[in-house]
């Protein structure tokens, strides 16, 4: 179980009606990392994230979590087993407040949701906790704000929230930053740095800054392939991938 | 939920059968627990089902045919009908719950039309005939269900239970699971929730009270018909639950109380009233989008100047695995 890497796939391949969406890709993400994997739209990133949680099966290939062939378990056997997800657009429960929000992460890591016949009060012993995570992404003040009001940055922290209340050994963020103003890009960089003490996080992020700030190291992905791997001096130096984001939408 | 909500609802059934026909109440409390249980699934876990009459049915001719043929006591007979819908449920169940939206509705309705031409073929059934006389018998062995008002009460208590129950899920923790998965099944996927797991349970729940409705009827009418497990059947609690309000607690009983009464008090119009449920229908789902008690809803949030929080039951669900461009 403990080996240097938390994750490894090998030979991962994703075709949508013969067009191949994920080309051969060998990823290796160790443990403790911040694992940031970039590319042009469209180059498969996201696809990747859904064959790694489940969410889509591979057309071939293998993927190893903690040591264990993960393969062909299910999205929810996949989370059981602390790989949590975000989504690329911002995926919070709506009409449910910022502390319902995070509860619902909380409940899912404690247990005993399927007992119907409980009062709903039993929640409420949960409360604590999800106040100190609220708290922890600094959202305590909107407690009571269901997550629809709450501003784009403040959703995106939400979510953070929420997937932290199942304590994941690896957090898979896909492009956490997108679509934010700078200051929220700079809160949520930070935000990203302390919750990953302790974790491994694999991202998806278009702000190569960001990238800059966090990683430790990058695979790039082009049309379904790797195009490159390495550090961020390394990547960003590299003349291929220097042609591709000339070529593909850098900040797309 | 709310204290006074409870208090009104006992006092008015404990005064209802004294106002009006002790039958015909037990007839709403009857169509009324049937709509609630079938709100369980459109209103609070996003599911059309088109076959919840064979839940109703099977369950109203197992309670009848086990008190008649096999002698159970009446509170056994309802317990069978019961079951049976709860088994039957976890068939149904794990054929559809995978299907998504129109597709749904389709494999119950089918798996539904089985059901209706199993009862209609069927020696036990009494075919086109139905089964008929059944005896009321004796609640506990001592109290007299022939009494009007014995059975009144004994139904009335029964509803309360079934009320009290889908309230109670609704509010657990079970239902906040349901809630999220209404509001962005990916995420409560991604958190780790097996999906299809709450929603087959969801789907057994209703069907199993929903028989606990059935098998209800079929002691207070003393038969058990193919009305029961007809697809117009089906398609009533529908429309019964449309009219009140779908995922409002209270709605589906107060829309069974509207179309119940319609179709009592028209029936001197005969096949016309079809006619005249479907053009109330059409008008509420027009005007009242929400139902009479989502409406309302919506009026006294308005009045105490509260934003509006849509939230249409069956909205379409952000696809994870689409492109997210
Ligand atoms: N469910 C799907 N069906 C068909 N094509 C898809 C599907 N999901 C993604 N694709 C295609 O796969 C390619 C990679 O998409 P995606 O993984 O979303 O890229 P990225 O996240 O890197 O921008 C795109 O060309 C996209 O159109
Ligand atoms: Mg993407």
């Amino acid at each position: 179980m403990e080996g240097e890497y938390i994750l490894v796939t090998s030979g991962l391949v994703r075709e949508f009606k013969g067009f191949v969406a994920v080309d051969h890709v060998d990823l290796r993400v160790r443990r403790g990392s911040i694992h940031a994997l970039i590319g042009p739209n469209g180059a498969g990133k996201t696809t990747v994230f859904n064959l790694l949680t489940k969410f889509l099966p591979p057309t071939r290939g293998q993927i190893i979590y903690n040591g264990n062939d993960i393969t062909r378990h299910s999205p929810a056997q996949v989370a059981k087993l602390g790989m949590i997800r975000s989504f690329q657009i911002s995926s919070v429960f709506p009409h449910m407040t910022a502390l319902e929000n995070v509860r619902m992460g909380l409940q899912a890591r404690h247990g005993g949701s399927l007992r119907f016949w409980r009062s709903g009060k039993t929640l409420h012993s949960l409360h604590g906790q999800a106040l100190e995570l609220l708290r922890a992404v600094g959202l305590e003040e909107f407690a009571d704000v269901a997550a629809v009001e709450l501003p784009y940055g403040r959703k995106r922290a939400l979510e953070i929230a929420t997937t932290l209340a199942l304590d994941p050994e690896l957090l898979l963020l896909d492009e956490p930053t997108q679509g934010m103003g700078a200051e929220d890009v700079g809160a949520i960089t930070e935000l990203l740095k302390r919750v990953a003490v302790g974790r491994t996080v694999l991202m998806v992020e278009h702000n190569l800054g960001v990238v800059g700030r966090l990683a430790d190291r990058i695979t790039v992905l082009q049309r379904g392939r790797v195009l490159a791997e390495g550090n961020y001096a390394e990547v960003s130096t590299n003349p291929d991938v220097i042609t591709a984001y000339m070529g593909g939408a850098a900040h797309a | 939920m709310n204290r006074w909500l409870w208090i009104i609802l006992i006092a008015l059934g404990l005064v209802a059968p004294y106002v009006l026909y002790p039958v015909f109440v037990m007839k709403l409390l009857c169509f009324a627990l049937f709509a609630c249980a079938f709100n369980l699934l459109l209103g609070y876990t996003g599911l059309l089902s088109f076959g919840h009459a064979a839940f109703f049915g099977a369950a109203a001719y197992a309670a009848g045919h086990s008190i008649k043929v096999w002698g159970f006591p009446t509170e056994l007979g309802i317990l069978t009908g019961t079951l049976v819908a709860c088994l039957l449920g976890v068939v149904f169940g794990k054929l559809a719950i995978r299907r998504q939206g129109i597709y749904f509705a389709m494999v119950t309705l089918a798996l539904a039309q089985i059901v209706y031409f199993v009862a209609l073929k069927s020696s036990f059934t009494g075919g086109e005939d139905g089964l008929q006389g059944v005896p009321r018998g004796r609640l506990l062995g001592f109290i007299d269900l022939n009494d009007s008002l014995n059975m009144y009460y004994f139904v009335l208590a029964i509803f309360l239970f079934g009320f009290w129950l889908i309230a109670r899920i609704v509010d657990s923790p079970f239902g906040q699971v349901l809630k999220a998965i209404r509001e962005n099944e990916p995420r409560a996927l991604s958190l780790g929730y097996d999906v299809s797991r709450f929603k087959l349970i969801a789907f057994v729940l209703s069907a199993t009270l929903s028989g606990l409705a059935g098998a209800t009827k079929a002691v207070v009418f003393q038969f058990a018909s193919l009305t029961d497990v007809n697809w117009a059947t089906s398609g009533e609690v529908v429309l019964m639950t449309l009219v009140g309000g779908v995922g409002t607690i209270t709605g589906p009983m107060v829309g069974a109380f509207t179309v119940v009464s319609l179709h009592s008090r028209l029936s001197w119009m005969g096949s016309w009233v079809t006619v005249i449920v479907g053009i109330t229908f059409i008008v509420c789902v027009l005007v009242f989008r929400r139902g009479i008690v989502g409406e309302l809803q919506e009026l006294l949030r308005r009045l105490r100047g509260r934003p509006t929080r849509a939230r249409p039951a069956a909205a379409a669900q952000p696809q994870a695995t689409k492109r997210e461009a």
